[in-house]
């Protein structure tokens, strides 16, 4: 199956690129993406802690099944500020 | 205008409370407009800010905006919420970020203006990259995460003070 990935602010400048696809295997995971991704860009590897994932712009878990088609976003820490 | 928006357009006050004046049959009914204007401040942590670059997950930021009006709704019900929310660059002074709650009474309007802000920056998508002079840097404060119960106890003290 194919899957989009969107990588915002820091991510994206790390990445290169704001969006990616991929083919994965039947039963991957929002992490399984994550990892591969790490694979390609090891400086991502810091963020496994910090970051937010959604699957088709609704926040979803590390542990969220992908399906073909779908829309996987890692988000870095959001502005915040007081 | 819808109550919910994220985008380049610059931010105007009269505009937003203009989302918040309820139609017939309720014209009338508000006895005040609370409104929060976030802007861009000409310094940050000692750097002197030249300017500042937002940057959002659009549909997530929309449905976290509309999320947010849902929590409000739930604890505060006589409120109506708008949120606005600027992409883009930004210069010095410029409003990134407009809320408007109206509601009958003051207290309600002032309490879920302030719980609405506190939780847009704790979960909305939205990230900004400062441009100062000497550099510039991604500004990352807190994982986003809507079902932290802890930030959304701190989001009500803080609003509820």
């Amino acid at each position: 199956m194919r899957v989009t990935i969107r990588l915002f602010a820091r991510l994206r400048d790390i990445a290169g690129t704001a969006e990616l696809h991929r083919e994965v295997a039947p039963g991957a995971t929002v992490a399984s993406i994550w990892q591969r991704l790490v694979d390609d860009f090891p400086e991502l590897a810091p963020y496994a802690q910090s970051i937010s994932t959604a699957v088709n712009a609704d926040y979803a878990r590390m542990d969220c099944l992908v399906s073909d088609g779908d829309e996987v976003a890692f988000l870095p820490p959001v502005s915040g500020g007081s | 205008m819808p109550l919910l928006a994220i985008g380049p357009a610059p931010l105007a006050l009269e505009a937003i409370v203009a989302t918040v004046s309820r139609p017939e049959p309720s014209r009338g009914a508000d006895g005040a407009v609370s409104v929060f204007l976030g802007l861009v401040r000409n310094k940050n942590l000692g750097r002197t800010v030249r300017y500042l670059e937002y940057e959002a997950y659009e549909p997530l930021a929309l449905r976290t905006c509309a999320r947010i009006a849902a929590e409000v709704a739930a604890r505060w019900p006589g409120v109506l919420l708008a949120i606005r929310h600027r992409t883009g660059r930004l210069e010095i002074g410029e409003a990134s970020v407009a809320i408007a709650a109206a509601s009958p009474h003051r207290s309600d309007a002032c309490v879920a203006c302030r719980y609405a802000i506190e939780r847009l920056k704790q979960i909305a998508p939205i990230w900004k990259r400062e441009f100062f002079e000497g550099g510039d840097v991604w500004i990352e404060g807190a994982t986003a995460d809507p079902d932290d119960a802890e930030a959304l106890a701190q989001a009500e003290r803080v609003a509820c003070v």
